[in-house]
């Protein structure tokens, strides 16, 4: 599935909780129905920014994986 | 998911770098989803909230010199463990600014972008002889346990951080 992301959010090489945070912080500067695209390097951040979409009802469109050695996640959010 | 009346609160009882550091993460991804998040500082947590501290303060020998041996400051949080006299407080601060975790000023900066409620507790002022000017600007308020009490008993998350 192809998506193209309003907004690029690069917090690679920051950890908990800044991620979900800066996520937070970027998504209230956008529009409804834009889509940010995180990209992390942090672990934890996979399984947290999924939950935290769905805790704020906002809507988790993807997640892409580096390869196997590679902890970078490419996690794409649709602002409610 | 996440209402809009969620409240999160917790009552920073220590005044340990390692913990108040645990109390910020968690309040602060706390105020990312959308909770609304107070913190509760209380006795040693007060010490986080010191501005840069004056060395001698207080009424009397006893408050002077407890004033002298807590000076505070949240950059002079001790560890909980470890702190080997300050050796152990200096290596865990270097290692996460090598590693770009925010400091706790950093934190208490970031608390307030996100709008999380910084409080102190009204007795423990009272007993250590701590005033409002010796506090940061960022504190909200002087409550006491009613005020917080009546934050906690709609939070769906209540944390006492001893």
């Amino acid at each position: 599935m192809e998506v193209k992301p309003d907004k690029v959010l690069d917090v690679k090489g920051l950890y908990c909780p800044m991620p979900a945070v800066k996520t937070s912080m970027q998504l209230e500067k956008m529009k409804s129905g834009q889509v940010i695209e995180v990209i992390t390097t942090d672990l934890a951040s996979r399984r947290d920014l999924p939950k935290w979409a769905e805790e704020t009802g906002n809507k988790l469109l993807k997640i892409e994986i580096g390869n196997e050695e590679n902890t970078t996640s490419y996690i794409y959010i649709q602002k409610k | 998911m996440v209402d809009k009346k969620d409240k999160f609160t917790a009552i920073v009882f220590s005044g340990d770098l390692d913990k108040v550091l645990a109390s910020f993460v968690l309040a602060t991804s706390a105020a990312s989803m959308g909770m609304e998040t107070t913190m509760f500082f209380t006795f040693w947590g007060l010490n986080v909230l010191k501005k840069n501290p004056p060395l001698i303060k207080g009424k009397g020998f006893m408050e002077k010199a407890l004033s002298f041996m807590n000076r505070g400051g949240a950059k002079r949080l001790p560890l909980s463990n470890l702190n080997m006299a300050g050796g152990g407080r200096l290596m865990m601060k270097k290692m996460m600014k090598q590693k770009n975790v925010q400091s706790i000023e950093e934190f208490i900066e970031l608390a307030k972008q996100l709008n999380i409620k910084l409080v102190a507790c009204e007795l423990s002022m009272h007993v250590m002889g701590i005033k409002r000017e010796d506090l940061l600007d960022e504190v909200n308020d002087v409550v006491g346990a009613v005020s917080y009490l009546s934050e906690a008993k709609e939070g769906k998350v209540n944390l006492f951080i001893a």
